[in-house]
């Protein structure tokens, strides 16, 4: 397999070495959080996790465990640096993504260290292609500081309900606001856990039911109200969309969590997670 | 006020609002007085498709106090959707028409229409539409003279056998909206009801309608009135009354127009068709009246063009629009097959 035929020593020179029989396992992940164009790479004994994060007020995560991939070789404990994304996602995509069933990119990606590019060495059909990336000293990703022994309110719901609404968002409202509650204390909604919007033509609200059979799980300490900026959530439709189920986590603080579980081309699982801060704290419903 | 749609109604009320959409910016609903809602409530209806599996039943609800129109849809696994619409209050819209009092009545399955329309280019803004005994022509509508030796000219003739209902009292023309026209015939198509036309003369709206127990639709459109339809379809010639297009291949007409063309006719089904009005000016001689007879008959053989649904031709105008036509084309224009029986019958 040409993928193998670098020489012994080369190989000796990576400190990380990865290597995937289907690249989409990894380009369909981070497709999910490519709202900008810089990732960090952290990768550990443990995998590989790629972070993105914009306006200081929301990051996303994709976490690659180490045994999704073929080969994964690690000299040291720790190893980040920073790419561009979109141009790691082109280069992922060199022979055009197919999706039929049996076509696909082999990948093994490499690199040597500090100052050094991460090299892409990409395979279909026989075709080699050699993609060098420079890399970048790596931003410091925020500490969102969410602890689950912090968390208010949460709901596990099977993505397929959510994706609707999330489809259909208003998008000239400028916040989305998530409301979740142990109770039912307002006259219009049963409001459980309820998403609304506040656009330029009216309001609408999507309202989860408890009882519903998409909602896995539902566990709620108190009344929380809080707003988000639509235009730093709306990228996270792309993660829900490859999703099978999600998390949806808020602390006393009002910062949201959103965990997405993701069965990759070959049915092992991945995860990808958003946080956000609140852009307000609302108290009451208005 | 308050009311609710179940089940497949809500994919009904869901396709006429898009369907309006298509005409309107504003959407007035009159339950008991009217308001104007803008075009959000597309929104509240966006996906058709998902509407249908996922929607149990839709409620509608009218908050005078405070000025709002909720719709509630009330969806499969428990999620329940509202929508708060503003609205404002105007006043009420009503159309003028008696449609049982008009000339013309026809009825048919939405898909003849639409079979009908789809062979008009997006681009054409408007369509006239003439009745006689026996046929309904639908044509494009050009507004200028000058345009009309530049532009594209479709016609379409459909006979009354084609239609559940025919009746024709009075041979007009009128010329309306094809937007609209299409807008509306999504949505009759959708019901699976006939949809029935009534028309009468030119000024007078032609109203499109579809009924049944549950729902009454009627799109009211308004026509070209007299004097501007007589100006735009004048052929020029000596006529100020525009004849009705001939229908029948013994026509000099149309043989005058395919000598020009020297075409076999266009590939397909269609053989010859009415020529468009710039044509009916068309000189010919006795001698040409001889040879072309003999040329139409053969192709007549040729075509059982009765059983055909609809007979259409496209073609653009090689002949100039002035009455004193010769059978050269114009020079400026490019011909892509000539004819070199033209030179002896030209006068």
């Amino acid at each position: 397999m040409p993928l193998s035929t670098q020489s012994q020593g080369e190989d000796e020179q990576y400190i990380l070495v990865t290597s995937l029989d289907n690249a989409r396992n990894l380009s369909n992940l981070l497709k999910a959080i490519s709202f900008k164009d810089h990732a960090v790479f952290t990768t550990t004994p443990n995998g590989l996790k790629v972070t993105v994060e914009d306006c200081k007020c929301v990051q996303a995560n994709a976490f690659i465990q180490a045994d999704i991939f073929q080969e994964f070789t690690i000299k040291e404990d720790l190893i980040t640096f920073q790419v561009n994304l979109t141009v790691l996602l082109d280069c992922l995509n060199i022979f055009g993504g197919s999706t039929s069933a049996g076509i696909s990119t082999a990948l093994r990606m490499c690199y040597k260290g500090y100052g050094y590019p991460l090299t892409l060495f990409l395979e279909e059909g026989g075709v080699v292609t050699v993609c060098k990336i420079n890399t970048e000293e790596p931003e410091e990703p925020i500490d969102f500081d969410f602890c689950s022994s912090n968390v208010t309110n949460k709901v596990i719901l099977q993505s397929e309900s959510l994706k609707e609404a999330f489809s259909e968002l208003d998008l000239t409202s400028e916040m989305l606001q998530i409301t979740m509650s142990p109770s039912q204390p307002f006259i219009y909604h049963r409001c459980l856990f309820l998403l609304s919007t506040f656009g330029s033509s009216g309001s609408a609200h999507y309202d989860y039911s408890k009882d519903s059979d998409m909602m896995e799980l539902f566990r709620c300490k108190e009344t929380q109200t809080n707003r988000y900026k639509m235009s730093l959530l709306k990228p996270s439709t792309k993660a829900l969309t490859l999703s099978c189920k999600v998390s949806v986590r808020t602390d006393s603080r009002g910062f949201l969590s959103l965990q997405y579980l993701v069965r990759n081309d070959d049915g092992q699982i991945c995860f990808v997670e958003y946080f956000c801060c609140p852009d307000e704290e609302v108290e009451e419903d208005s | 006020m308050q009311c609710v749609v179940t089940g497949g109604n809500v994919k009904v009320l869901a396709k006429a609002i898009h369907s309006l959409s298509r005409i309107g910016d504003e959407l007035y609903v009159e339950p008991c007085f009217s308001l104007c809602v803008n075009q959000s409530v597309q929104t509240v209806f966006r996906s058709v498709a998902t509407l249908e599996k996922t929607v149990e039943k839709c409620h509608i609800e009218l908050d005078e106090a405070k000025d709002r129109l909720t719709f509630t849809l009330h969806c499969k696994h428990g999620l329940l959707k509202t929508h708060n619409l503003s609205y404002q209050d105007s006043e009420s819209l009503q159309a003028v028409f008696d449609k049982d009092s008009y000339a013309n009545v026809f009825r048919a399955h939405p898909r003849l229409l639409v079979d009908t329309v789809v062979h008009f280019p997006l681009s054409v803004e408007e369509v006239t539409v003439t009745v006689s005994d026996e046929r309904m022509w639908v044509r494009n509508h050009v507004e200028d003279e000058a345009e009309r030796s530049r532009a594209m000219l479709t016609e379409l003739c459909l006979a009354s056998d084609e239609f559940d209902h025919f009746a024709v009292k009075a041979h007009h023309s009128i010329t309306f909206c094809l937007k609209e026209l299409r807008g509306l015939l999504a949505f009759a198509e959708s019901t699976g009801l006939l949809l029935s036309m009534y028309l009468d003369e030119p000024g007078s709206p032609v109203v499109l309608s579809v009924t049944d127990s549950v729902l009454e639709g009627n799109f009211v459109l308004a026509t070209l009135s007299d004097d501007h339809n007589l100006c735009k379809n004048n052929n020029k010639g000596p006529d100020a009354e525009q004849p009705p297009p001939p229908d029948d291949f013994m026509n000099d007409d149309i043989d005058s127009y395919l000598i020009a063309m020297d075409t076999s006719v266009a590939p397909g089904p269609s053989a010859a068709n009415p020529p468009t009005t710039s044509l009916a000016a068309a000189r010919e001689t006795p001698s040409d009246r001889h040879r072309i007879r003999r040329h139409s008959e053969e192709e007549e053989d040729g075509d059982r063009l009765p059983n055909k649904k609809f007979r259409s031709i496209f073609f653009g105008s090689v002949l100039p629009p002035s009455p004193q036509t010769s059978m050269q084309p114009v020079p400026t224009q490019e011909v892509l097959a000539s004819n070199s029986e033209d030179e002896t019958e030209a006068d």
